[in-house]
């Protein structure tokens, strides 16, 4: 299957097979007007299966979110049709309303301007801990 | 700028520092009456917990220091919708200092993350305390002269009590401790307490429902009321209420030598014919509370430049 290479804009690539999807939804790519391709089950040396998201325009996209849903995914950044930089995301240490904290006694849910922050407390397991009151994210 | 929102804030040499300190306003009271002289601790207290704010404000008082504050929500602009933030922000224009109790979780650390002065954690609805762990710390330091190698059963609430999880927090850096946690199978210590500190520090500890029968190990014994105000639903508060109560027959297997502390209000769980036995640390507890909060008052206006 064959898919354009694009001329300015962002290729995320690695990202682990059936997580497409999901990333396509939680980076809000739905409300873009450019070309937007999500490609899946890519045949992958490395992984076996990937999906890959391909975006024609250079949009900023929230690296915290990917690197929360798919750490180990790969960003590249296309200028001219000519890779300019090429971003391997980890899993960040603090989200900043990605992640909405669902404790009816956090602070979170009475005042409204507060950001929800979510901090990473257990890399091995994966696990994220609300700023205020430490309630782990689903 | 420094503040204790978490017991864990401070490393076991600064915890130790604020106990040296405290046994020195014990030894030598008037060496301190006037430290505070001209500053202002602010008590804001967005939840009534009248024995908390008056040892805040006796411990300020006795400092040779002044008070201001309010001691319940609806006294307060919170009651016209004012926030968090915007509260800390105004009374840091005021005062030198904050202790600030809330019902919501995580309150004094949006506080402290929106002033220029210093802010205490006086309680965060079921979530940390750690000016209690600091009154518990001291009261263990001087029954027992130091934190190594204690036995120490927790008893009662154990889910919601957030007294509970600060001093296990608070012990799990000390050497040889082993911990009984006692407690109906509903209140029990969430695991992540379990896992994320006594796993993970390497801390022996066994789960129980009996009492009497962890009583002859026990160095400390840590007891606390089941919190109406914790639960959502009455009956459940009803059903456990009155799952633990000591008594002096409980008593009978225990070491000469145990302390028995609670952090306070009692309701029925230690029977008043305790209060005469030399283990009972209960109200001494209470005082060194107050010279706890008069080290943590001292450190805090020190280090941000206010002394």
């Amino acid at each position: 299957m064959n898919i354009d290479s694009i001329q300015n804009g962002i290729v995320i690539d690695h990202i682990s097979a059936g997580r497409g999807m999901k990333l396509y939804e939680l980076l809000g790519l739905e409300k873009l007007d450019c070309s937007v391709a999500i490609i899946k089950n890519v045949h992958s040396e490395k992984m076996g299966k990937k999906d890959i998201i391909k975006i024609d325009a250079e949009i900023p996209v929230n690296l915290d979110v990917i690197g929360y849903v798919d750490p180990g995914v790969s960003v590249n950044f296309i200028r001219d049709g000519v890779l300019v930089e090429k971003r391997r995301i980890d899993m960040p240490q603090r989200l900043t309303n990605v992640l909405f904290c669902k404790n009816p006694r956090c602070i979170c849910a009475v005042e409204q301007e507060l950001d929800h922050v979510f901090l990473l407390t257990d890399r091995k397991n994966k696990i994220y801990r609300c700023l205020y009151c430490e309630t782990k994210a689903n | 700028m420094r503040h204790l929102i978490d017991i864990m804030d401070f490393s076991v040499e600064e915890l130790q520092e604020l106990i040296d300190t405290a046994n020195d306003i014990i030894a030598h009271p008037e060496f301190y009456a006037d430290r505070c002289r001209g500053k202002k601790l602010a008590t804001l207290f967005f939840e009534p917990s009248t024995r908390t704010r008056l040892s805040f404000e006796a411990a300020m008082y006795e400092l040779g220091g002044n008070v201001i504050g309010f001691s319940e929500a609806q006294s307060s602009s919170a009651a016209k919708g004012e926030s968090v933030a915007d509260t800390a922000k105004v009374i840091s224009c005021y005062a030198d200092i904050i202790a600030m109790r809330h019902p919501k979780e995580g309150a004094p650390l949006v506080a402290s993350l929106n002033t220029s002065i210093p802010v205490i954690n006086a309680g965060d609805g079921g979530h940390k305390h750690p000016t209690q762990t600091l009154a518990d710390l001291l009261t263990i330091y001087r029954e027992k002269g130091g934190f190594e190698n204690l036995t120490v059963g927790f008893c009662g609430d154990l889910k919601f009590g957030r007294t509970v999880h600060s001093l296990i927090d608070a012990l799990s850096r000390y050497e040889g401790l082993k911990v009984v946690l006692i407690s109906p199978d509903e209140l029990k210590l969430p695991s992540y307490v379990k896992k994320d500190v006594l796993a993970a520090h390497g801390i022996p500890y066994k789960q129980t429902t009996d009492l009497e029968g962890a009583m002859p190990q026990l160095d400390i014994l840590y007891m606390t009321r089941v919190q109406r105000e914790r639960f959502f639903n009455e009956e459940d508060y009803l059903r456990l209420k009155d799952s633990y109560i000591l008594t002096p027959e409980k008593l009978q297997n225990a070491r000469a030598d145990l302390s028995i502390l609670h952090p306070l209000p009692r309701v029925n769980e230690i029977s008043v014919a305790i209060d005469g036995d030399p283990r009972a640390c209960y109200f001494k507890q209470v005082l060194y509370g107050k010279y706890m909060r008069m080290a943590l008052i001292l450190k805090l206006l020190k280090e941000a430049g206010r002394l």
